[in-house]
């Protein structure tokens, strides 16, 4: 969902980008984080928990926490509220992150 | 290994005042910023700021950002984006992350400007998706135009949740309730007069409970508390809601300080672990200097003047004596008294006393 009318800021109009989470095709804009655009399709669920496997949702946007690290490209581990969308990114969420050996 | 002079850890407000000062005094200086863009929190702050001239009072953070690195992009300064400091070591060894690869830099002197975060509040299912910083939710939908949800809870009633909860209604979204454990009001009475006029509900002696949802928040409990902060039992209510927003207050990120043992102190007016610092911004590693929230938490405006006296500081140290040296120090100083005077600078006056900065 999208900012449609603020009273200080502006969004100027952007180019779609067009990206796959989990397999699913979806569309940002340019200047996007991939976490923004996420947050905006709709995604609430970003990570598991470690040990209890609970649902983790989008949370400091800055790179502090981690709740939103993802596979991008093949690559782990990324913090998608820190990285830029770019056209065709393929996104995965981890489902073993880590593996416990209690 | 790379070797730098001067190296700068983040690219807020300390860190970018700090590399103008250094940089006006001839040094050559890197900033090193984990994000893709230079100006940290100012980037999302839509709201003008207080405080006096100097500081850019009645001018909004978001164009603060824009003067700061107008202020320096015109100078020989090395940014590097994307790059975080993952490790930082005794013998002024910096470990740089960036484009997948490790890069280990020697510096002659370091300005550790990494601000803080948020902190978290315990509560049953305080995990669920939907429940952010409230810093999340300004960086989302300020910069990104991106909205949380439709209708919000906010925890906690300091500045930076009466502010963006006014912000979340400036950008469409429904604020149902403030909660506030404590029984005042913490931020300014201005923010919070704004608030009451747009019928947002300010309930003090008020903590929230547990929230509830299946994968994903759908509303809170809340509960009243006594002068004793314990919970008064048949109080509870329950208000429904799609995203919950924790405004309890910033830690100072201080992880890299303590990682190279440098000596550290809680001081709960500062908001965490802080570095004991002299009066020159030095910490107890010699040439590794320290400024803004990551020394104690208080407001951009400060972070910008402690910025520009610890890359003074840093210069000089290094040999690097600023040509307006004596006078900026003084003018600087003079600025931070003014911004901590009166009873809103009580509570960081008398935090600062304890990690030896000398403060009259």
């Amino acid at each position: 969902m999208r900012v449609k009318e603020h009273p200080i800021l502006r969004f100027a109009e952007r180019d779609e980008l067009h990206f796959t989470f989990n397999g699913k095709i979806m569309i940002g804009y340019q200047g996007d984080t991939i976490a923004a655009a996420l947050v905006d399709n709709g995604v609430m669920e970003f990570s598991r928990s470690v040990r209890n496997n609970r649902p983790r949702g989008f949370y400091c946007a800055i790179g502090n926490c981690g709740s939103c690290n993802m596979t991008l490209n093949g690559i782990r581990d990324t913090k998608t509220c820190l990285t830029l969308l770019e056209e065709g990114m393929i996104v995965e969420s981890e489902k073993d992150r880590v593996i416990i050996n209690d | 290994m790379i070797e730098k002079e001067l190296v700068v850890i983040g690219g807020g407000p300390a860190g970018l005042s700090a590399a103008k000062t250094a940089l006006e005094a001839g040094m050559k200086v890197v900033i090193i910023e984990r994000s893709f863009a230079l100006g940290g929190q100012l980037l999302k702050q839509t709201h003008k700021f207080f405080g006096s001239e100097s500081e850019y009072a009645r001018t909004r953070g978001i164009d603060i950002a824009k003067i700061l690195v107008s202020e320096i992009e015109n100078s020989d300064v090395e940014i590097m984006l994307n790059a975080t400091v993952v490790g930082l070591y005794k013998d002024n060894i910096l470990t740089v992350y960036q484009d997948h690869k490790y890069m280990k830099i020697k510096a002659k002197a370091i300005i550790v400007a990494t601000g803080a975060s948020e902190k978290f509040l315990a509560f049953e299912n305080n995990d669920l998706p939907g429940i952010y910083g409230a810093g999340a939710v300004q960086t989302l939908m300020n910069i990104h135009g991106v909205l949380p949800g439709k209708e919000v809870v906010m925890v906690g009633s300091g500045n930076i949740g009466l502010i963006v909860s006014y912000q979340l209604i400036q950008a469409g979204v429904k604020v149902k309730a403030l909660v506030e454990a404590a029984s005042r009001i913490g931020g300014y009475a201005v923010h919070a007069s704004k608030l009451r006029r747009l019928g947002v509900p300010i309930l003090t002696n008020t903590t929230v409970r547990k929230a509830f949802g299946n994968g994903k928040v759908e509303g809170v409990e809340i509960v009243k508390l006594d002068e004793n902060w314990q919970e008064i039992s048949g109080t509870e209510d329950q208000i429904a809601c799609d995203s919950v927003c924790i405004s309890v207050g910033l830690s100072p990120m201080h992880q890299l300080l303590s990682m190279a043992e440098a000596e550290m102190t809680y001081v709960n007016e500062l908001g965490g672990l802080v570095p004991l610092k002299s009066c020159d911004y030095e910490t107890s590693l010699p040439h590794v200097y320290a400024c803004g929230d990551v020394t104690g938490i208080e407001e951009a405006s400060s972070a910008m003047v402690e910025g520009k006296i610890a890359g003074l500081m840093a210069a000089k140290h290094a040999g690097f004596v600023h040509p307006n040296y004596e006078k900026l120090e003084a003018e600087l100083n003079e600025q931070l008294c003014i911004l901590r005077q009166g009873p809103c600078g009580e509570k960081i006056r008398c935090g600062l006393k304890k990690v030896g900065a000398v403060y009259d």
